[in-house]
């Protein structure tokens, strides 16, 4: 049997599955770590996961190795892509130093770093050739501030190193749907959103048309450096032809990021939502479970806890952006839920319109209160309706009934008198009146009337 | 009051302890012919066993109580369905109402009254909980706004009717009600299959967007 004390340890896993945030595409490259694997920890913040230097397949200090493993390419692309740009000032120098100082060593017990991306016997002609237009950007770049080297060095380089990379692509066809399928995951690997139907090959050729005539134009101003108009000709036809080529990427990230963040939304609400059935429900049904053998003590906490669900699923939606403790419904709500605790006996209630509580609002909700411990402590039934409406005119109408024993008003003793007559004058004081209908064997009906004044009503 | 032959029942709800908690407190007074679980075996069970009363639950996996209805009503339309439901969502009910269903019933109901509510709808009366009555009524309060064209026949209810629905509301029986508006207690069943009519028809817009702006005076 489940008894209170074991539930709380219980629950949070059963329940832990609609909280976790499943993790969204940032990560993607890596297999999805088992639940409650210790978190993810670069050293450096900002540092992607399984970003590390890879003493084993070095050939200087395992930078290029580890960047290769990590993007999922022959660790050969990367090499080239750091050759290349140290021939421009240097920079594949400066930029492999600082991996260099910033990349952690792989740990000795080798994490299983690595992960959706490859072994490095991999290829991915994708990659390769994103590598590639990275390189020529990150190249065009630095020739651009700072020009250095003479492009007759320079750009035959370029050429043959984008063609022995192309080349080496070749071999890994095989791979090529393995790739494809963990590329799928990438919030849009760059090269991949070129994919498509001739649209997109006349894009593909608009743009790289316009990169190499941006690129033939950069190379045609260094000759003439004072011509700034080309240089800025050069610039935006460059700019044109990535756009082209790469906005279908952007906009897939874009994309991409949006349903994450929706995603989140959701996993929130839905970790919002165990936490609430977690405090209350479960822990209502374990009170029952000890009440079994008494079924008066089960019942009412039955019909408590469903009263404060429904309001929790039903009200919240309904009365957002409004105090909803301030309203005649959740008030009469209120009482109902009090007495059936107190009492053991059903309280119906049903209310039709609603208004905002204020002083006369208020004594209505204290008079029927009173009105339905009455028929708790007296009638002997054991269900008691509430009907409270809020009328067109500006009134509200209660009523709180009963199918007890009833009693003949005429005829009543002190008791039953002061109760009745503390209601009617309750109601008296506050502009309203009350009017108590019963008859032994009847049961008994108590009625509310109560205009709503017009400062009260916004 | 018991017929010959017993009313045929078929039980459609997706918790199973519910569905024998029912079918053991109906057991003695309704012929119980199935049960399903889901809107597919639901529309199948019917379709096959042809009953005369079915209790649907409002919330199903596979579309919910109302694709129930549309799918069995278009091959038999003489099947009537009463709702059934721990879910009082307004929505949700006044939903399974417009698609059909000739009442609704809260899952706390006895058993008795659960029979009795059986009966009355394969007598083609309807049936309204306290709670439904609540609802119909917030759906016709109100004035129409000046300039819709809609049909005052189905789109208000009349003085009568209302006071029906309010004495529903505040918990009196059929029975109760004719009395104490002296009148048969067929007359009151007329009214309120009249209000049901009114609320499966109109097109008043309160009744798919009163949900979302309860009115607060």
């Amino acid at each position: 049997m489940l008894t209170i004390g074991d539930l709380p340890e219980r629950s949070p896993e059963a329940i832990s599955p609609c909280s976790c945030h499943h993790g969204g595409a940032r990560h993607v490259t890596r297999t999805e770590t088992p639940m409650g694997s210790p978190p993810r920890q670069p050293p450096i913040a900002g540092l992607p996961h399984g970003l590390v230097r890879r003493r084993d397949e070095r050939i200087v200090a395992g930078v290029c190795a580890g960047v290769a493993r990590w993007l999922g390419v022959d660790p050969i692309v990367v090499r080239l892509a750091v050759c290349i740009l140290a021939l421009a000032n240097g920079a594949g120098l400066l930029v492999y130093l600082v991996a260099w100082a910033i990349l952690p060593e792989e740990s000795a017990a080798g994490e299983p770093a690595v992960t959706g991306a490859s072994p490095s016997t991999k290829r991915s002609s994708e990659l390769a050739l994103a590598v590639g237009c990275i390189t020529l950007g990150a190249l065009l770049l630095v020739r651009w501030v700072t020009p250095f080297f003479p492009d007759h060095i320079v750009w035959p380089a370029v050429v043959a190193a984008t063609g022995i990379g192309l080349v080496l692509a070749r071999a890994g066809d095989s791979d090529r749907a393995r790739w494809r399928e963990a590329a799928t995951r990438l919030p849009g690997n760059p090269v991949e959103a070129l994919r498509g139907g001739w649209m997109v090959w006349v894009r593909v050729l608009v743009g790289a048309g316009l990169l190499i005539a941006g690129i033939g134009l950069f190379l045609a101003s260094n000759e003439a450096l004072g011509a700034v108009g080309n240089v800025g000709i050069a610039v935006l036809a460059t700019i044109l032809g990535g756009a082209l080529l790469f906005s279908p990427w952007v906009a897939r990230l874009v994309r991409q990021l949006g349903e994450e963040r929706r995603e989140r939304i959701r996993n929130e609400e839905r970790a919002d939502m165990a936490a609430h059935l977690h405090d209350s429900v479960l822990q209502t049904l374990a009170l029952i479970q000890r009440h079994a053998d008494a079924p008066q003590q089960a019942r009412t906490l039955a019909r408590r806890q469903e009263r404060e669900l429904r309001a929790w699923l039903y009200d919240g939606r309904r009365s957002s952006g409004e105090d909803a403790s301030g309203t005649l419904a959740t008030a009469l709500d209120g009482v109902a839920d009090e007495v059936e605790a107190d009492h053991g006996v059903a309280v119906d209630v049903v209310v039709v319109g609603d208004c905002p509580l204020n002083g006369h609002v208020e004594a209505l909700v204290a008079a029927v209160r009173e009105a339905v411990l009455n028929a708790a402590r007296h009638s002997g039934a054991d269900e008691v309706s509430v009907y409270a409406e809020v009328l067109g005119d500006s009134r509200i109408e209660a009523f709180v009934r009963d199918r007890g024993r009833g009693f003949d008003p005429a005829a009543v003793n002190g008791d039953r008198r002061g109760i009745t007559h503390s209601i009617v004058l309750r109601m008296a004081r506050h502009g309203g009146r009350a009017h108590v209908t019963s008859a032994p064997g009847e049961g008994t009906e108590v009625t509310f009337e109560l205009a709503l004044e017009a400062e009260s009503t916004p | 009051m018991t017929r010959s032959p017993p009313t045929r029942v078929f039980l459609v709800d997706d918790h199973r302890l519910f569905l024998s908690g029912v079918r053991t407190e109906l057991a003695g007074q309704l012929d119980i012919v199935g049960e399903a679980v889901d809107v597919e075996s639901a529309v199948e069970g019917i379709r096959n066993t042809a009953p005369d009363v079915v209790l649907l639950d409002v919330h199903l996996p596979g579309g919910g109580g109302r694709a129930v209805i549309e799918a069995v009503h278009r091959t038999h339309p003489a099947v009537v369905f009463l709702a059934l439901s721990v879910s009082d969502a307004a929505e949700d009910v006044i939903a399974v109402i417009r698609a059909g269903a000739r009442g609704y019933v809260t899952k706390t109901i006895a058993g008795d009254d659960l029979a009795q509510a059986v009966e009355r709808v394969r007598d083609g009366d309807a049936v309204f909980s306290p709670r439904l009555a609540g609802f119909v009524l917030d759906a016709f309060a109100g004035d129409l706004p000046p300039g819709t064209s809609l049909d005052p026949e189905l789109d208000q209810i009349t003085p009568r009717e209302r006071e029906v629905l309010r004495l529903l509301a505040r918990g009196y029986t059929y029975k109760e009600i004719a009395r104490r508006l002296q009148v048969s207690i067929k007359t009151i069943e007329t009214h309120v299959s009249s209000v049901l009519r009114k609320l499966q028809l109109s097109s008043r817009h309160e009744l798919t967007r009163w949900a979302t702006d309860r009115r607060l005076v």
